[in-house]
Parts: C-alpha cells; sequence; structure tokens
C-alpha cells in the first residue's frame, strides 16, 4: 500500500459539531490523571475567573482525531491504520476550552514526506467555537505528524 | 496561587511526578479520547503489527505528564502551548487481577526558558520509562500573572 502524495495540500472542512460537555471534561481529565479542581468543580473554575470546567490540555486531542478520521478514512489516501504511529503532537490554545463549547475543527494536510517504505504525514486542525450567530472564535491549533509504518518498519 | 516571572529563573525545578499505569487506565484513556487503536489494549493485536506487546497512547504519556505543569501553574488555563515528540513506546505489561502497575511513568521539569514580552515561561519536560526517554522536546508554555 502506498500513499497518495497528493494529499499534501488538502483540507477537509468543518464537519460535525462537537459539544463540549461537563462529564466529558471530568471523564478525560480522570483518564490523563489530572486532580485539578477547575476540571471538577464548577465553583472551583468559576473562582479562576473562568465561567465553565477547564478542559485539560490535551483535550482538544478529541476533536483533532475526528477531524483527522476524515483523512485516515479517505480511500484515496491510502493509510493502513494498523501501521499509524504517533510521532509528534503539538497545541496552541488561543484561549481554553470549556464546558459549553461547540467547536468545530478544518483539517489541513501540510505536509507528506516518503520514509523508507512509510510516510510521514504531518496534518494541522483549526479548531474553532461557534458562537450563537454561527461566528467561529479561534479556539485551539493542533498539529501532528503520523508516521504511517512500511513492510518491515 | 499565581506565578510571577520575577520570582522565577531559567533552570528552576518545577517539580516531578511518579504516574503508574495499567492496562485499565488504557481502556479507560481509549474511552475518554475516542481513540481505539486495539495496540492500545489487545496484546496479540499489539505484537502481529510488530510492537513488543501493548503500549500506552503516546497522548496518555504527553497529556498525564502535562499535569505537573498544570498543577505548578495553578490554573490549568495558563498552558497556553505544550508539544512533544514521541520516542519510544510506554510498555504496558497485564498485570490485572494485581495491585502492580504494568508500566511507570517519570516525569521532571525544569525552567527552559522566560519571555518577559509575552509574560510566558517555558516548561521543558523529562519524560521516561523503564529507564528511557519517551518523549523528547516535551515543552509547554505557561502564561505567568
Amino acid at each position: 500500500m502506498t500513499i497518495n502524495p497528493d494529499l499534501q495540500g488538502r483540507s477537509y472542512p468543518a464537519a460535525e459539531v462537537y459539544d463540549v460537555g461537563r462529564e466529558k471534561i471530568r471523564e478525560f481529565a480522570r483518564a490523563v490523571k489530572a486532580t485539578h479542581p477547575a476540571h471538577f468543580d464548577v465553583d472551583a473554575a468559576r473562582a479562576l475567573g473562568h465561567g465553565d470546567l477547564v478542559a485539560p490540555p490535551t483535550f482538544a486531542i478529541i476533536v483533532a482525531q475526528r477531524a483527522d478520521a476524515q483523512l485516515i478514512e479517505d480511500p484515496e489516501a491510502g493509510i493502513d491504520f494498523s501501521r499509524v504511529v504517533h510521532a509528534d503532537q503539538r497545541f496552541t490554545h488561543h484561549r481554553p476550552i470549556f464546558a459549553g463549547d461547540r467547536l468545530v475543527a478544518e483539517l489541513h494536510v501540510d505536509g507528506v514526506r516518503a520514509m523508507g517504505g512509510g510516510a510521514m504525514i504531518t496534518t494541522r486542525s483549526e479548531i474553532f467555537a461557534l458562537g450563537a450567530d454561527d461566528s467561529r472564535e479561534p479556539v485551539t491549533t493542533t498539529s501532528s505528524s503520523i508516521l504511517v509504518r512500511g513492510e518491515g518498519q | 496561587m499565581s506565578l510571577s516571572i520575577h520570582e522565577l529563573s531559567a533552570g528552576q525545578e518545577i517539580g516531578s511526578r511518579t504516574i503508574e499505569v495499567t492496562r485499565t487506565d488504557l481502556v479507560k484513556y481509549a474511552g475518554a479520547s475516542g481513540d481505539f487503536n486495539p495496540i492500545h489494549w489487545n496484546e496479540a493485536f499489539a505484537t502481529s503489527v510488530e510492537l513488543p506487546g501493548v503500549i500506552a497512547h503516546g497522548m496518555f504519556t504527553m497529556g498525564s505528564a502535562v499535569q505537573l505543569v498544570t498543577d505548578w501553574a495553578g490554573d490549568p488555563a495558563a498552558v497556553v502551548d505544550f508539544q512533544t515528540r514521541f520516542t519510544k513506546p510506554v510498555l504496558v505489561t497485564d498485570t490485572t487481577g494485581t495491585p502492580d502497575a504494568g508500566a511507570t511513568i517519570e516525569v521532571s521539569g525544569i525552567i527552559g526558558k522566560l519571555d518577559a514580552e509575552a509574560n510566558t515561561a517555558r516548561v521543558d519536560l523529562t519524560v521516561t520509562a523503564a529507564g528511557q526517554k519517551v518523549l523528547m522536546k516535551a515543552q509547554a508554555v505557561v502564561k505567568l500573572a
């Protein structure tokens, strides 16, 4: 299986809306062994000046990986998910993610590079919060590289 | 707690943390994150794709390591940027039914750089498991008070 080099520069528009719920923030925080009260207790979050529970710094991976799935599951991409290794990851927060946010992600394929029998693919998700009038406020930019291992790698 | 740039200096240690990981933790992380790749919970599948065994999600390691920074900063919203490279997998052995950890991750952090203009501190994390660095260039930028 080979990776389609024409993927570079491709983008996938924002699809479904991700509704950030309090229980999801609590569940994700427990899953990464976070204990800060601002993830669990609305009053503690408000005491820090926030409107609602604050998501952990890597929470946006849920939204980013849903966006990535559009690429990984695209039959034209030629990616074997069982051979995917996560190589690097970055989150740049323009503002924190809070419970109650309605998020959408635009996916951009920034790089495709052949490596051995496989390929390194770099993607970027621009995550926005939707306002009441469907306006978009930039929330987080995530970028990640995945290595799709070739046979024997 | 709020941190002031005047009280900080590059090279200063922010502390350390030990994270014990079990297969159950990986199942919980899979459910919480939506990443159900079977290399993180199924031994036979993991070895069939030439891995040494079940490995932790890189994002589990990254997400749990940053808690040291969050707790130091006093507000999770203060972490404005966080990046890493994943260099070695964290192999998690099956200790189901025992009180033992399947892997132990050690995290420590120092202040790598202060930026007076942006009023931020970059924390550089050292993250190891089984004596090997599992994250490289693990850097979190914290907005100061």
